[in-house]
């Protein structure tokens, strides 16, 4: 919060009046945003070994909730992040497809892992290749699977978007940021001289 | 082979003079008490031999543990294309068995065993979704793994890995209509 907090002036009387200018203030300036970036509840749509790591990072090491984003609910109903953590199959895309549509607007949806990125190395019949084929996805978290950090990461993109878009309808704000995470590190190929 | 296995050849043998059952060892190398013995079955014994398989007291393979087939199309010194397999074990007399039935296109048929063993429903679907070969007799032959009117038979040797665009036919959610 940049700005500054309106101070308090008032008599004892006025007390709960200002407190709730001061609230409704904060909300103008900042918006619904601010609150709704820092709870975002995802929907673990976890199909395989990526669902392991998202375990991971809702355990205390890695600690979701630091970003208040730990309340993983199972109906879609309550969430607003959809996270695909996995391999889809063709027969499970109309289940997600689905449960996207079950979610209450605004949502968002983390494509987490090269599988449900991209298909993966399960490049066959049965496989989706990319799940952006058939649902808008805002955030591409790469890996195999991906770190926890990497999928921090992710929800802080997330975030981001949530922050910048403001309270626009989805109607408004099209198809989404589509940022992808980028590693940290700088990628160092080894041992390149001595296969030449 | 042991000599209970031994005994349910020279059953098979007794009882269906006519069949080549062409008795040979699962897999080569193995010591004679470990190793498993196959028999191959034509499509139209199948039913009888399977039936006496299960009820004869030499035999006695209450347990069916797999039913599954292979494609041997381009296979080398292959001579038909599909062989349906089903691995016997018996409880009682604790030896195993391995019927291999053969059969070709057009129209790959196999006598269901679902009379016999009850558990061959699910293993029976299987082999049809994924091969194409029907069992006459099966109760419900329905697809298992692919959904109903799925195109194509995905595991024969000839249908491409990649599908033949199966994956991408599906209704695409954008923001505006979800």
């Amino acid at each position: 919060m940049k700005a500054a907090a309106p101070t308090y002036q008032g008599s004892r009387e006025e007390f709960l009046t200002t407190r709730l200018d001061a609230l409704v203030d904060m909300l103008r300036q900042y918006g619904v945003n601010w609150a709704r970036k820092n709870s975002l509840w995802p929907l673990p749509f976890a199909t395989a070994c990526c669902g392991i790591e998202l375990m991971g990072v809702g355990a205390s090491r890695y600690d979701i909730a630091r970003f208040g984003a730990e309340v993983m609910r199972f109906t879609p109903r309550q969430c607003d992040l959809l996270i695909c953590a996995g391999r889809v199959a063709i027969k499970m895309m109309p289940v997600l497809q689905r449960i996207y549509m079950q979610m209450c607007e605004p949502k968002w949806v983390i494509s987490m892992g090269a599988c449900a990125s991209s298909g993966g190395v399960f490049d066959t019949y049965a496989v989706i290749q990319g799940i952006d084929q058939f649902l808008p996805v805002d955030v591409y978290v790469p890996g195999c699977p991906p770190r926890p950090e990497t999928l921090l990461e992710g929800v802080m993109a997330v975030q981001r978007i949530v922050e910048q878009e403001g309270i626009r309808t989805s109607r408004e704000r099209g198809r989404g940021l589509r940022l992808t995470v980028q590693p940290a590190a700088e990628l160092v190929q080894i041992g390149t001289e001595a296969r030449s | 082979m042991t000599k209970t296995v031994q005994r349910v050849i020279t059953a098979l043998q007794e009882a269906f003079p006519d069949v080549d059952f062409a008795v040979a060892p699962l897999l080569a190398g193995r010591r004679p008490e470990e190793e498993q013995v196959c028999v191959r079955v034509p499509p139209t014994r199948l039913a009888g031999v399977m039936r006496f398989l299960y009820e004869d007291r030499r035999c006695r393979f209450e347990q069916l543990c797999d039913l599954t087939c292979v494609d041997y199309l381009n296979f080398p010194e292959a001579t038909d294309r599909f062989g349906v397999t089903y691995a016997l074990l018996s409880l009682t007399l604790g030896h195993r068995l391995w019927v291999k039935c053969f059969v070709n296109d057009p129209d790959p048929e196999v006598p269901s065993a679902t009379g016999i063993w009850q558990g061959a429903n699910w293993l029976e679907r299987e082999v049809w979704d994924m091969f194409g070969v029907r069992f006459t007799g099966h109760p419900d032959l329905r697809r298992i793994l692919t959904w109903e009117g799925f195109p194509a038979h995905p595991l024969r040797k000839d249908y491409p890995l990649r599908g033949r665009g199966e994956r991408e036919n599906y209704e695409v959610i954008h923001r505006d209509s979800a």
